[in-house]
């Protein structure tokens, strides 16, 4: 925590050096030794302590008993990939990536499909009640997951939608739909709005021009908002523990859980379905994450 | 934006007949945005459906004393009807100055807009530190940033069992701190520990958005302004108080907000890192989680109010914020 001071007037002070006097040889941006090395010091520092709680999962799934945590030096004199072998041959893990894949691309479909056109009804036009409407779409934002999930609960289970896989993807489009459509509105801000001219002019309507020209057009930020619902659903531990019954309809998030028992903790295999989950699903944020920055900030950044 | 959304729907402001009557003026209203209310249709159908009708469902449970041995269940073949009954504000009332009140509801109000408080503060300033260094024309930057959001790649539910596994007691943290002669603290267990690791591990988790969104932000400056502004002799917190903070304003505006609203709701890391053992580190999200599934009989009308005072906290902090940033001449980004 203590950090925080030192990073910041290490950051001022990386300013401060060419201070300005004419005819210096630095130019801005760049600093002298000593800050430089300050930098790199504090950015390291941050890295490892980045770093660090992910490599001590992945050295700790490779300790064959569950206690190993306790004494991690022993797990390096007889690392062994057996968690992994158990966990995938011995336990539901396949039932949980089956789940957790039809939710989560269930929840990013129905929320990219029904945003798209709302996210450009609100950049382009104003209609009366378009004020309120954007004050609803930034009210869901804040519902806690309280406010919904005791009625959901009744509802669903009147519909007998509990531990079903349609029941959990309704829950997660109430959050995914609205922040879809504030996406989708950053993004479309951005494409010029003479190309919609250009439509009309030609003799489109309105929803011609979006489905022609500018839907075409706007494909990083439907995947944006593709990847912000995916996140979302993959990370919900909420809804996904009180409405999956089964445990064979469990998505990961739940399913982790169930290595620990009141008795008893298999946390060696818990490290190893951990890292099974997080890899694949770190690899793919990689591919994304600078798109998913521009688009979550889109409208921010231009000011 | 008013100019080209006049542009975009091809009419200028001053094109209406003088005076129309009512009905003249709803129907060439409707002509004039049958197309935006229709393309919005489909998100307002949803979210009347799958949120205002559970939120009024739910607000109704509030003024009752619904719980899971009177709601409505289905047990085998047998079905029970419901046989709650209304009882007006009584559970609000309960809540906010019932006996035991402070126990059940302030104390953790306090703690969770301390919570909130400490985990944005922690999560901007760090993020920002970051960033700033990261915008230096540094070798190995691209590395950096790589390593750096790694917290934010890894689900959150993967992070918070690896935190588990290093704070437990004789895990890596307690055996290093153990190895430095410091003290072992409970992180699990005692209270001020558990609120500490609370904020920590969210901390953890919640700084590289923020980075990456103010590096974005930075970026985004004019490196002109710059320029200028040490042509006039600026020294570098001049600069950074008077160019890079007021160039940052409107993405900080809108993570900051963001922030407070998800930390505010983060559910995930405390119930993760305590489950239901640590009554005093949990935040009203948790802790109404805990009333209406954690315990048995589930208590569903409790519950449903805590939802509602959290969603009222926060809609009046948001309507202050934005007021707030109105006056100051801001706009939110989102």
């Amino acid at each position: 925590m203590s950090t925080t001071e030192v990073e910041t007037s290490a950051a001022t002070s990386a300013r401060n050096s060419p201070a300005g006097p004419p005819g210096r040889t630095r130019r801005r941006g760049e600093s002298g030794p000593g800050v430089r090395l300050a930098s790199h010091g504090i950015l390291i520092a941050a890295s490892l302590v980045a770093l660090f709680p992910i490599v001590w999962l992945v050295y700790l799934s490779l300790g064959p008993d569950k206690d190993d945590y306790l004494h991690p030096g022993g797990i390096w004199g007889k690392m062994t990939f057996d968690n992994y072998t158990f966990v995938l041959e011995n336990t539901k893990f396949f039932d949980w990536l089956r789940t957790t894949l039809v939710v989560v691309l269930g929840t990013t479909a129905i929320g990219v499909v029904i945003s798209a056109t709302t996210g450009y009804a609100v950049s382009r036009m104003r209609f009366p009640g378009y004020r309120k409407f954007m004050w609803v779409l930034l009210v869901t934002q804040m519902f806690p997951v309280a406010v919904l999930m005791v009625p959901m609960y009744q509802i669903l289970s009147d519909l007998q939608l509990i531990d079903t896989y349609l029941g959990l993807i309704l829950v997660y489009c109430t959050t995914t739909v609205p922040y879809c459509a504030w996406l989708m509105k950053g993004y479309f801000d951005t494409i010029p709005f003479e190309i919609d001219e250009a439509g009309r002019v030609d003799g489109l309507n309105p929803f011609g021009t979006f489905a022609r020209l500018i839907l075409p057009l706007a494909r990083p930020g439907l995947a944006v908002a593709a990847f912000y619902s995916f996140l979302t659903a993959f990370g919900e531990v909420a809804f996904a523990s009180t409405f999956m019954l089964s445990d064979t309809k469990y998505t990961f998030a739940v399913g982790l859980q169930t290595f620990v028992s009141e008795h008893d903790a298999q946390r060696n295999l818990m490290a190893a379905t951990a890292v099974l989950i997080a890899i694949p699903a770190a690899a793919f944020f990689y591919f994304v994450q600078k798109n998913l920055v521009t688009g979550l900030t889109a409208g921010g950044t231009k000011g | 934006m008013t100019v080209a959304i006049d542009r975009a729907t091809g009419r200028r402001r001053g094109d209406r007949a003088p005076k129309p009557g009512r009905v003249q003026r709803l129907r060439r209203g409707y002509q004039k945005h049958w197309y935006a209310y229709a393309m919005i249709a489909p998100v307002v159908i949803v979210l009347g459906v799958l949120v205002l009708y559970p939120l009024a469902y739910g607000f109704y449970l509030t003024l009752t004393d619904a719980n899971s041995l009177n709601s409505a269940r289905t047990i085998g073949v047998n079905h029970i009807d419901a046989t709650y009954k209304f009882i007006g504000f009584d559970n609000y009332a309960d809540i906010l100055w019932g006996d035991t009140a402070y126990d059940r509801f302030w104390s953790h109000f306090i703690w969770t807009i301390v919570w909130t408080a400490l985990c944005v503060t922690l999560h901007y300033t760090i993020g920002l530190g970051l960033a700033l260094l990261l915008n230096q024309k540094l070798r190995g930057r691209t590395f950096y940033r790589m390593v750096l959001i790694l917290p934010w790649a890894v689900p959150t539910f993967v992070t918070v069992f690896g935190w588990r596994f290093m704070l437990a007691d004789g895990g890596i943290i307690n055996s290093f701190l153990e190895t430095l002669h410091l003290p072992t603290p409970l992180w699990l267990e005692d209270t001020f520990w558990q609120r500490f690791a609370a904020i920590m591990v969210n901390t953890w988790c919640g700084v590289p958005f923020m980075m990456l969104s103010l590096l974005g932000g930075l970026q985004s400056i004019d490196s002109a302004l710059y320029e200028a502004a040490e042509m006039d002799g600026a020294s570098a917190w001049q600069r950074f108080r008077h160019v890079t903070l007021p160039g940052l304003r409107s993405v900080s505006s809108t993570v900051v907000l963001l922030g407070v609203i998800w930390t505010f709701n983060q559910f995930a890391i405390i119930f993760l890192l305590f489950g239901t053992t640590a009554p005093d580190a949990q935040i009203l999200v948790t802790w109404s989680y805990y009333l209406g599934f954690g315990q048995q009989p589930r208590d569903f009308a409790q519950s449903a109010a805590y939802g509602i005072l959290l969603l009222a906290v926060l809609i009046v902090f948001t309507s202050f914020y934005r007021r707030w940033l109105n006056r100051n001449d801001q706009q939110l980004a989102i």
